[in-house]
């Protein structure tokens, strides 16, 4: 993605919207916001050349907090409307954000086919193994058994596995954060937005609301770098560390080089347009 | 009496060339000045199974398909026992003795015609039949052959001057076995007394696409869905050349999903599909409505509910896109009467859209998508593109307190200017939640009831420049047909005969039916004693909507078969109702 070139250093107050941030104290939300804040200076975009695609959620409430372009769609779809975006104006960046229920429950037939398509886009979903906004269900990315306030039998089904997911699907960026390791995060928006293809970010994000087990100290005990030495172009490799379960390692897992969805459109443009109306007589004169 | 009306069905098995044949008769015939309109099915199975392919000749312009048929050609058995019995008494059955046993007791008559025999043994060139076929029928309504020795030149010249000239010897040979062998075939023919100057040739899918495209449409996204495919894969093809494009999405919710984004980006943009696919958007309907993005949605109507029958037709939808949604949801509803009115209501539809700023829907059906039609060739000095009001730095929308732009600033007429991404100052978050002027998310009871009726001000704005109703008959008859797309074809095609025998009917048409425009449709209804409503649902989904608007006796008149209605049929009923309320 091409940023834009202007003399003055951004600083991350030049992001920041004029409403503040609605997420109860201590949610893992606020870090990630930072971390986006940051990734975006260290760019130096202008906020009004950047886009924020988001869903339904607590974490999709993200754009609001910003100064940059919007888009709060419904529940799930948030990429879909990012390809159409990314359609219009492939040279914009586009940042996705949204919760685990919005990517991997009602939106996962959606995030599937935005990886396939290579859509040239940061994805982070803010991961808290729970609907936070709907109070608390356990979500797709929940252990099996976890249990609830609102779920409160616990889950019923296994949890995914978000990144092996993406990489099942052939996606060409595929890394985890964590929202309480601000800087490593916005290292990885960063790299995830200067990429030239789907960047997949699965970033834990705890909500200490409604997940008592998910907690900020469960994820620093249970988590690690990836190995110093790991090569991000290794498929099997990725695959295999994304398989972990002790500890989950934090990191960029992978990244390849693809044709992408904007490569696609523009290939389907013939050298030189024509205006509409001389298109339409054309297809007259044919049609006689 | 000279003829002046002649339908021909050339009937078969899917992938026969069922459809080339009529296809090149078609464009044969347009050439020779007739007016054309053909009716097919879209076939059930993709390869075998029963299709036909019908073309309507006239020295008049027709607005519905023909009743019956007057010249059946059968390539097999199936075909025959299929459509025999919808061929005229007077009209002529043609078939292949190699393929077909006619029954002994028919009401026409039955000619042979060893199509497979003459392709193969006479010109050796087993292929040619089609081209026989057509030569043939051509023969026997008197179509000039120079239209079809030029349309075959254009058509196979590619394939050198051999592959040409053994196309003409299988023409020519159709042309002399029915001189030499089809008694009384002058009964057939036509002569356009004034034969129609340069009308082109298209479908109602064709002419949306075409629509589209003029209006400066540039992108779209769709779902593959019978009858709504084609106008995506016509999309696909013509777009870019605009520097536009059209794409296939992963299902229906991520085509208007991927139509917002694009509108949200700047591009006018729409989707078309058919009533599943239609059910499957109504939530981003919804979005698209509260966040003020104009869209065009085509919903190209088919036999419903659920996957219903997907090559029949049906006016069943209209409820779904008039009210569909939850919460109150506004958005327009056009629906064309006509393939000509498909690519004027279409440039209306993205016009509506981008100037109100609110999702439009189209409705096409089966019947209308499918067709083709000789059409006058559109006016492009006359087409009117309307774009949507932009912010500017320099003055629009720049009404906040302190000078910042709002993206949903409070107008007279409900639309507010919109910014595009990229645009400096104009940055707003586009959302489903309920915001105030500045498009931030708020949930008090002020803000909410001025922002809804902010919405609806677009629609009662909107309903004041709705496209001109579809007018036909007689202003001062006391008898009013109220009708809404497809169906008009056939309204004014029964009035045209009612007139014959001294009825006077007259015809109104809304081609906007959300909101549905009073200052249209007040006076007709009440300056009519009778007024009549057919429509091809079982609720009478229309005179409903009427009905609450306009309370008064209607008399309703549906079908809801998977068929259009027949002329002669709806005559009666409507000669039924008016002597009942003489
Ligand atoms: C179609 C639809 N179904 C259900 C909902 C209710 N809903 C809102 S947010 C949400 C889940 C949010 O969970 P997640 O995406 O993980 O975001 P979080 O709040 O945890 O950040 C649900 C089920 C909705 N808004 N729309
Ligand atoms: S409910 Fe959970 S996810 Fe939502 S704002 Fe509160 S802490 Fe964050
Ligand atoms: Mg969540």
């Amino acid at each position: 993605m091409s940023s834009v070139v202007t003399v003055e250093k951004r600083k991350v107050a030049d992001y920041k919207g004029d409403e503040r941030p609605t997420w109860c104290p201590g949610c893992g939300d606020f870090g990630v916001l930072n971390a986006v804040f940051n990734a975006l200076s260290s760019h130096n975009f202008d906020p009004q050349n950047v886009i924020i695609v988001s869903g339904i959620g607590c974490s999709s409430r993200l754009p609001f907090f910003t100064d940059a372009y919007g888009f709060h769609t419904v529940h799930g779809r948030a990429m879909p409307v990012a390809a159409g975006i990314r359609a219009v104006q492939p040279d914009m960046p586009v940042l996705a954000m949204g919760g685990d229920g919005d990517a991997f429950a009602i939106g996962v037939g959606h995030l599937i086919h935005a990886i396939r398509r290579n859509l040239n886009i940061c994805y982070v979903v803010m991961d808290n193994a729970v609907y936070g906004l709907t109070k608390g269900q356990t979500s797709p990315t929940a252990e099996r058994g976890l249990a609830t306030k609102a779920t409160p039998q616990g889950a019923s089904d296994p949890a995914v596995n978000p990144l092996l997911l993406a990489l099942a699907t052939g996606c060409t960026f595929v890394a985890r954060g964590f929202s309480s390791k601000p800087k490593d995060l916005a290292d990885l928006i960063a790299r995830g937005v200067a990429h030239e293809g789907f960047a997949f970010i699965d970033t834990y994000s705890p909500c200490p609301t409604f997940n008592t087990v998910n907690t900020f100290k469960y994820y620093r005990d249970a988590t690690d770098d990836l190995p110093a030495d790991y090569d991000p172009t290794d498929f099997n490799a990725a695959l295999r560390y994304a398989a972990s379960e002790d500890p989950l390692y934090l990191g960029l897992y992978y990244q390849a080089e693809q044709p992408t969805f904007e490569d696609h459109i523009r290939s389907t443009k013939p050298a030189a347009t024509s205006n509409a109306m001389t298109v339409v007589e054309g297809l007259f004169d044919q049609m006689s | 009496m000279t003829r002046n009306d002649l339908v021909i069905r050339v009937a078969g098995e899917a992938g026969e060339g069922i459809l080339s044949t009529g296809q090149l008769l078609t464009q044969a015939a347009l050439r020779g000045g007739f007016h054309v309109l053909t009716y097919s099915q879209p076939p059930s199975e993709i390869k075998g199974g029963h299709a036909f392919y019908q073309i309507r000749l006239n020295t008049y312009r027709s607005y519905s398909k023909g009743d019956d048929v007057d010249i059946l050609l059968a390539f097999n058995q199936e075909a025959y026992d299929r459509n025999a019995a919808e061929t005229k008494d007077d009209g002529l059955l043609v078939y292949d003795p190699s393929e077909v046993t006619p029954s002994a007791d028919s009401h026409f008559v039955q000619v042979e015609f060893p199509l497979n025999d003459i392709a193969k043994n006479q010109l050796k060139f087993p292929i040619a039949k089609n081209v026989v076929a057509v030569g043939a029928l051509a023969e026997l309504f008197g179509l000039p052959t120079k239209h079809l020795d030029s349309l075959i030149e254009e058509r196979w010249l590619r394939k050198g001057e051999s592959v040409v000239q053994k196309n003409l010897d299988a023409l020519r040979a159709g042309i002399d076995y029915v001189i030499e062998n089809v008694p009384q075939r002058d009964r057939f023919a036509l002569y356009p007394d004034k034969p129609h100057s340069g009308e082109i040739l298209m479908s109602g899918s064709e002419a949306i696409g075409l629509g589209a495209i003029a209006a400066g449409c540039s992108f779209m996204s769709g779902y593959p869905i019978t009858p709504a495919s084609d106008i995506k894969e016509f999309l696909e093809i013509h777009l870019p050349k605009t520097g536009g494009h059209a794409l296939q999405a992963e299902d229906e919710l991520a085509a208007i999903g991927m139509v917002l984004g694009a509108s949200f980006a700047g591009a006018k943009s729409m989707t078309a599909t058919s009533g599943p696919g239609f059910s499957l958007m109504i939530e981003m309907l919804g979005l698209a409505a509260m966040a003020e993005l104009p869209c065009v949605i085509v919903d190209a109507q088919r036999a419903g509910p659920s996957t219903g029958m997907p090559t029949r037709h049906e006016q069943g939808d209209l409820y779904q896109a008039a009210f569909a949604g939850h919460g109150e949801c506004p958005r327009i509803v056009l629906a064309p009467t006509s393939v000509r009115d498909c690519f004027y209501q279409t440039v209306n539809a993205f016009n509506l859209a981008e100037k109100y700023q609110t999702p439009v829907i189209l409705l096409g059906d089966t019947l209308l998508n499918v067709r083709s039609e000789s059409v006058p060739r559109p006016d492009l000095h006359e087409v009117k593109v309307v774009d949507r009001l932009l912010f500017s730095e320099n003055g629009n929308g720049v009404s906040g307190v302190n000078g910042e732009y709002q993206r949903y600033v409070l107008t007279d007429n409900g639309v507010s200017p919109m910014s595009i991404p990229g645009q400096e100052g104009g940055q707003y978050i586009a959302t489903g939640l309920e915001h105030n002027e500045e498009g931030l998310h708020r949930y008090d009871e002020a803000t909410h009831s001025i922002m809804t009726q902010k919405r609806f001000r677009k629609l009662e704005r909107a309903s004041l420049e709705a496209p001109e109703a579809d007018r036909f008959g007689d202003p001062d008859a006391e008898i009013g047909l109220l009708t809404w797309g497809s169906t008009v074809g056939s309204v004014i095609e029964a009035i045209r005969e009612g007139e014959r025998e001294g009825l006077k009917l007259d015809m109104l048409a809304p081609r906007m039916l959300m909101p549905l425009p009073e200052h249209e449709l007040r006076p007709f209804i009440e300056s009519k004693r009778v007024i009549i409503i057919p429509e091809v649902n079982y609720v009478g989904q229309f005179a409903n909507m009427v009905t609450s608007q306009y309370p008064r006796d209607y008399v309703r008149i549906n079908l809801y078969g998977g068929m259009p209605f027949r002329v002669d049929r709806l005559l009666e009923q409507i000669r039924e109702e008016v002597a009942q309320h003489v």
